[in-house]
């Protein structure tokens, strides 16, 4: 059956609100208005206004209340509306979800999930188009998930409210209108990243937004006789080395594709783990394709060449294959 | 700081394998002096260095088989001090190497030095190194020590790269050399049988001071120009006894005295069969004589061997009728010598005279 991403994610919530008393989501015009992004549309008819919460504009409040009822025994999934909002919360993320199992000596445990948009490319303008999941997965003591396909849309949250520490979970705001077949194995983990084509010339680990990107430039490459293999990372937090060295072993190249700016981003980390774990199996200098560093811009035709794009991924790996 | 690098012994060599240091580090060496043994395709070859020093450090290990111009040990200069700085220039750069191809190579044994990068920026690539592997293992898997096939090899070479690029011209005269033998059968005639002169050492005398006046036959014809040497250093073909030849110098042909050159005649060919000669012995030749008469043919013409530009051909000395000046008819021993030119150095004219005065040099063996 063929769904959309938004679809996906719907269904997940539904399952989990339906299946479990303790679950409930919160955050700013989740009820009322159906959610910022529709994906909660039609939840408070269906499960009422108790468990369907609207906020009010204080991501500090919200948060800091989700991350109470997490220690009081609830399962809340906190809806914050995007990620450039967030960082009113981060004294709450950083300073206490992330820490309190830690500082309380394992008596406390905050099985909080957090879901919100990121991203650019839909000409909001730079305080609405960051990509900032790196920050997060900066932070021990969260998991970071970002689901870039409907199966993972489907299948991410089950397991992140299993969790018992908190989890946030980027769904990237273009993705969001992606259709397509829902698989029939759509349950999956929270802790490996995923090969979404097969390759053996050069690795493109991307996540999130950029996976489609990466996708068609696969696609791209192959038609010009280059076989790219194509990872997700899907958990941006804790990386999953080991998939990302069996990839690069294999092809001996990388390519890691980011919405964020190339200066401190996951890119980076990616790039850092494949030279300590693989130095030896590089046959060429690994290659990041990000954001360039300036505020993302408003104008469409800038905003699109400020981003990764499935051409740019394309020259990147022609580039190092001199091609 | 001095470089001793490995010096071209013969046109025809590329590499040598380095075989023996007759030297140490702190050394004091002498200009001529032998320092290291080295294997060309031809001979095991005594090496010389051509300045004076004190030996800093030996570069290359025996065993290894090096490229000509290979740096194989630094010297320090007479006075130098040793913790002196190093003048050398810093390196280019680190080679660009991709580590999964270094480690790739390391493992099928190939030398990722002697790669041609294909990668960006010219890098060594893990392809490179597949290639450089299957490349080795359609090679036929090299015998040890196939001197004989090596040699071949060499002169197969060098005869092909003179007939391809020298335009030879060839010249032949008849000899009376009933003087000559009178006088050599005088002259040995209170000898031991040790101390004997034989023509040959007569011959190539007769060359030498027949060069003084033709320059252009004697010398190196490189990079599109002829550079005539003033010392006449013969190569004397040496045939070897497992087959193949070797042409070392007797240097300074001229300035030697018959029995002088009698002396490196047989003190050449003695170390060229037990494969003992030096480097310059090797590279030094400025023309070649060649002597077949002992083996019985009437005249020999001749392939030069670049970059030389002459060489000049014995027969065998024979009983033959023989017109005088005066027009009487006798029977006399006739030699025939023949001249192999380089028609972008000399002329047929002056080829012709080349031959006139060795002719007349043989004629008067009292001068030479």
């Amino acid at each position: 059956m063929k769904i959309s991403y938004r679809e996906a994610m719907r269904q997940a919530m539904h399952e989990a609100l339906a299946g479990d008393p303790r679950v409930f989501l919160m955050g700013e015009d989740v009820g009322r208005y159906g959610g910022t992004y529709a994906v909660s549309k039609g939840f408070i008819e269906e499960f009422g206004p108790e468990r369907i919460r609207d906020t009010p504009l204080s991501e500090l409040g919200f948060v800091g209340a989700g991350i109470g009822a997490a220690l009081g025994g609830m399962r809340p999934i906190v809806e914050v509306m995007t990620v450039n909002f967030s960082l009113l919360a981060l004294d709450q993320i950083v300073n206490t979800a992330a820490v309190l199992r830690h500082m309380s000596g394992g008596q406390f445990s905050v099985p909080l999930v957090v879901r919100m948009a990121t991203g650019a490319g839909r000409q909001l303008a730079a305080q609405h188009s960051h990509s900032l999941e790196n920050w997060y997965a900066h932070i021990p003591g969260i998991r970071v998930l970002a689901p870039a396909t409907i199966g993972d849309a489907r299948g991410m949250l089950a397991p992140a409210l299993a969790d018992p520490d908190p989890v946030i979970i980027f769904e990237h705001a273009q993705l969001y209108n992606l259709e397509g077949e829902l698989p029939d194995d759509w349950q999956c983990d929270i802790a490996r990243a995923a090969v979404r084509r097969e390759g053996s010339q050069v690795s493109v680990f991307a996540y999130g937004g950029c996976l489609p990107k990466a996708m068609q430039a696969a696609a791209e490459l192959a038609d010009a006789g280059i076989d790219a293999e194509v990872v997700d990372l899907r958990v941006l937090r804790p990386l999953d080395t080991e998939t990302i060295a069996a990839s690069v072993r294999k092809t001996h190249r990388a390519v890691v594709v980011d919405e964020g700016w190339k200066s401190g981003s996951l890119a980076a980390e990616v790039i850092a783990r494949i030279v300590e774990d693989c130095f030896y199996d590089l046959d060429a200098p690994p290659v990041r394709v990000c954001s360039a560093e300036v505020p993302i811009p408003y104008a469409r035709h800038m905003e699109e060449a400020a981003l990764p794009q499935p051409a740019k991924i394309v020259a990147a790996v022609k580039e190092m294959l001199d091609a | 700081m001095l470089e001793f690098k490995l010096p071209s012994i013969g046109s025809d060599m590329d590499e040598g394998k380095l075989l023996e240091w007759k030297i140490k580090p702190g050394d004091r060496v002498k200009k001529g002096q032998v320092v290291a043994i080295v294997d060309t395709s031809k001979a095991a070859v005594d090496v010389e260095i051509w300045f004076d020093g004190t030996v800093h450090e030996l570069l290359i290990e025996p065993g290894a088989t090096i490229p000509v111009g290979t740096v194989l040990a630094t010297l320090l200069a007479p006075g130098e001090k040793a913790g002196a700085p190093a003048v050398a220039a810093p390196p280019a750069g680190r080679r660009k190497i991709s580590p999964a191809a270094r480690k790739h190579a390391e493992a099928l044994g190939v030398d990722v030095d002697t790669l041609a990068g294909s990668g960006p920026g010219g890098a060594v690539m893990l392809a490179d190194v597949d290639a450089a592997a299957a490349q080795r293992s359609l090679a036929k898997p090299a015998a040890p020590s196939d001197r004989q096939a090596e040699m071949r090899k060499a002169i197969a070479a060098a005869m092909s790269r003179s007939k391809r690029e020298i335009p030879h011209y060839y010249l032949a005269e008849a000899i009376a050399m009933e003087r000559a033998q009178a006088w050599l059968s005088e002259a040995n005639a209170g000898r031991p049988i040790t101390g004997r002169l034989l023509m040959a050492a007569f011959q190539l005398k007769a060359v030498a001071l027949a060069l003084q006046k033709y320059p252009e036959m004697n010398g190196f014809f490189r990079d599109g120009a002829f550079q005539p040497v003033a010392a006449a250093h013969i190569g004397v073909a040496i045939s070897m006894r497992q087959g193949g030849l070797i042409a070392p110098a007797i240097h300074d042909v001229g300035e030697k005295s018959l029995d002088e050159v009698m002396r490196d005649l047989a003190d050449l060919v003695k170390r060229a069969r037990a494969g003992s000669l030096k480097s310059s012995e090797m590279s030094d030749p400025t023309i070649t004589v060649t002597n077949l008469g002992d083996q019985g043919v009437e005249a020999v013409y001749g392939v030069i061997y670049p970059p030389q530009v002459a060489l000049v051909g014995f027969g065998r000395i024979a009983p033959r009728p023989w017109v005088d000046a005066a027009g009487g008819l006798s029977v006399a021993p006739v030699l025939t010598a023949s001249l192999a030119a380089d028609h972008r150095v000399s002329d047929g004219h002056r080829g012709a005279l080349f031959l006139a005065e060795l002719r007349d040099w043989l004629q008067q063996p009292e001068k030479l």
